[in-house]
This record gives C-alpha cells, structure tokens and sequence, in this order.
C-alpha cells in the first residue's frame, strides 16, 4: 500500500521546538516567525546544550541580526506561496506590510546575505510548491498553473523548465522511476 | 553568508577539467574548500575512510577509469552514511539516456561541462546556491533535481 501525506512543517517545527524547550525545563513564549523569548535567564551550558540536541533536525540558532531578518523574509515568502488565495496579494506589498520595512531594503539585505534575489527565491518556493502538488498527482498541471497564479500552463512549464532544466512531466516520470527503483 | 567554507569534492580523471574547476570555484563569492580524487576506486575509498569529512556536493564525472561515475552514484546511494550527499554528475555527455538515468538513479544535479569559463563559473554559482537554499529553507531535497547547460 502506498500512502501520501501532506503536512504543515510549521506545525511540525513548533511542536519540536515546543516539546524540547520542554524537556530541558525552560520557560519560553513563542512569538512568531521562529521567534523564541526564553523567559528565565539560562546559562550558556544549558543554551549549547539545547542548540546540540536542536541541530541533527536541522534548527539553528541565528546570531546575526541580518540573518535573522533574511530568515523572516524566507518564512513570510514560504507562508505567502503557501496560501490558497495567495492570488490576491502582491509579493512585495506583502513582505513589506509584514516585515515593517520597505521592499528595497529587504531586497538588499536579502542579496547582500544569500547573494541571491527575492524574486529568485519565490520563484524557486512557487516551484517547489508545483513539484510537490505535482508529486501528490491529484491536480491537473492547468489546476496548478491556476493556484500558483500563472497566466497559463506555458508560463508554469517555462518557468519549471528554467529553474530545475527539465520540463515537469519529465520531473515527474523520474520521481516515479526513482521511487520504483528503491523498492 | 555561512560561517563554515562548504565542502566539495570533484571525481574527474581528466587533469585540465580538475583545474579548471578549481580556478572557477576561487573566483566566485562563496567559500568554499575543494578536494579532488581521480577516479572512481579513489573516490569510493575517500567517502568511506571516516577520517575524512564528507562532502557537502560531490561533484562526479561519468567517465572514469578503474570504476565508472554511474557504478559510484550506486553505490553512494546504497551506503546508508553516503546516501544523504548531494550528488552533481559533471560530464561531457549530453544524452538524455544518461541524464534521466542518473537521475532515477539518485544524482540532484547533472551539468553538461561547459567549454568555457565564464559559463563554468556562472553555473557553479547557480549549484551553490541553490543548494545552500535547499539547505536552510526547509525545501525537500527529495526533489531536488537540476539540470545545467
């Protein structure tokens, strides 16, 4: 039998994190966007401790202050590609309105630390979010093209073509193969 | 951009593609630390000699003596410690046989070599990345298929 799951790996992050804070006794409030406010003062033992035990998962502490807005950025393009009416907002309207600081500016640092662009980046989740709809083949590629908010099929598949340099049916032919092949 | 320079290692038994390679990767932005073994016998006792850290790419010619990239690619992918690395077939061949093969076969990335440097150096910067972002954003490396001209 084969099953395919969908999950929410924001719901799957936050419990993680909640149930590890947890363990190691500390008091904490979660403000958002992996924003953590550990409410005690804990000492740093204890911190590394936690941030050794968090890594195999792949979390890590951000200590640089532009780091940490480029990881906003990324979670609020992650959320906005996400979303099912993510139709009727604009990108750049959207993280400014969110992140409290003008486009440009998020722009720049957003290059500055990735040496990659935003529009790049949202790019690369849209199609990201089409190979797994894709994957999960309940959706007809012109269903995809509709809820990603491309214009037409073409447009999708050019896209798909020059970010990953196959076409998605190709994609799609493979990621069966490779399954099959495990077996 | 990251605090540890990424770790790469190249499987080419051609000597002028090795040094082009390495010219291209000190040229761009991101650190990095190259490594290279010759062929595939070399390459396979590299990955499984724990003394040596594993690479974050591996970047793999299909053309190699004493063991070909397609026979490693297999193996790598049946080594449980192996099977996790990001592999880039970089290889003179272009057949789209070869390129959907090493791909079921498990490769992320297939690069046509390029003939000149600039192009070398524009899509090695397109593989880093790419990967770095598949890295930190949450993205499914299970998916992660990319092809280069």
């Amino acid at each position: 039998m084969k099953l395919f799951i969908k999950f929410d790996i924001n719901t799957i992050c936050s419990l993680y994190l909640k149930q590890n804070l947890e363990q190691n006794n500390i008091n904490f409030t979660t403000l958002g966007f992996g924003e953590i406010e550990i409410e005690d003062n804990i000492d740093a033992e204890a911190l590394d401790n936690l941030k050794t035990k968090l890594a195999p998962c792949g979390f890590e502490v951000v200590e640089n202050q532009k780091s940490v807005l480029v990881q906003k950025i990324k979670d609020a393009i992650i959320e906005l590609v996400f979303m099912d009416d993510s139709n009727n907002y604009k990108s750049s309207v959207f993280l400014a309105e969110k992140l409290n600081h003008s486009y440009g500016y998020l722009s720049n640092v957003f290059s500055e630390v990735t040496y990659s662009s935003i529009e790049n980046f949202i790019i690369l989740q849209k199609i990201e979010r089409a190979k797994q709809l894709i994957i999960i083949n309940e959706m007809s590629l012109t269903e995809i093209a509709f809820l990603l908010n491309y214009s037409s099929v073409a447009h999708l598949s050019t896209q798909f073509k020059n970010t990953t340099g196959i076409t998605p049916s190709a994609f799609q032919r493979i990621i069966k193969k490779r399954r099959e092949n495990l077996k | 951009m990251q605090k540890n320079a990424l770790h790469i290692l190249l499987a080419d038994d051609d000597e002028d593609d090795r040094l082009f390679f390495k010219d291209a990767f000190e040229e761009i932005k991101i650190q990095t630390n190259v490594n290279f073994v010759h062929d595939g016998m070399q390459l396979m006792d590299h990955l499984m000699n724990t003394d040596n850290k594993l690479p974050d790419i591996l970047f793999l010619d299909l053309n190699m003596p004493k063991k070909t990239g397609k026979e490693c690619l297999i193996e790598i992918k049946k080594t449980e410690h192996l099977k996790d690395i990001i592999i880039a077939i970089y290889s003179t061949s272009s057949s789209e046989e070869d390129i959907e093969d090493t791909f079921i076969q498990g490769a992320n990335i297939y690069i046509k070599k390029p003939s000149d440097f600039n192009t070398l150096k524009k899509i090695i910067n397109e593989v880093v990345t790419v990967n770095w972002h598949y890295h930190t954003s949450g993205l499914n490396r299970d998916n992660f298929l990319l092809r280069l001209k």
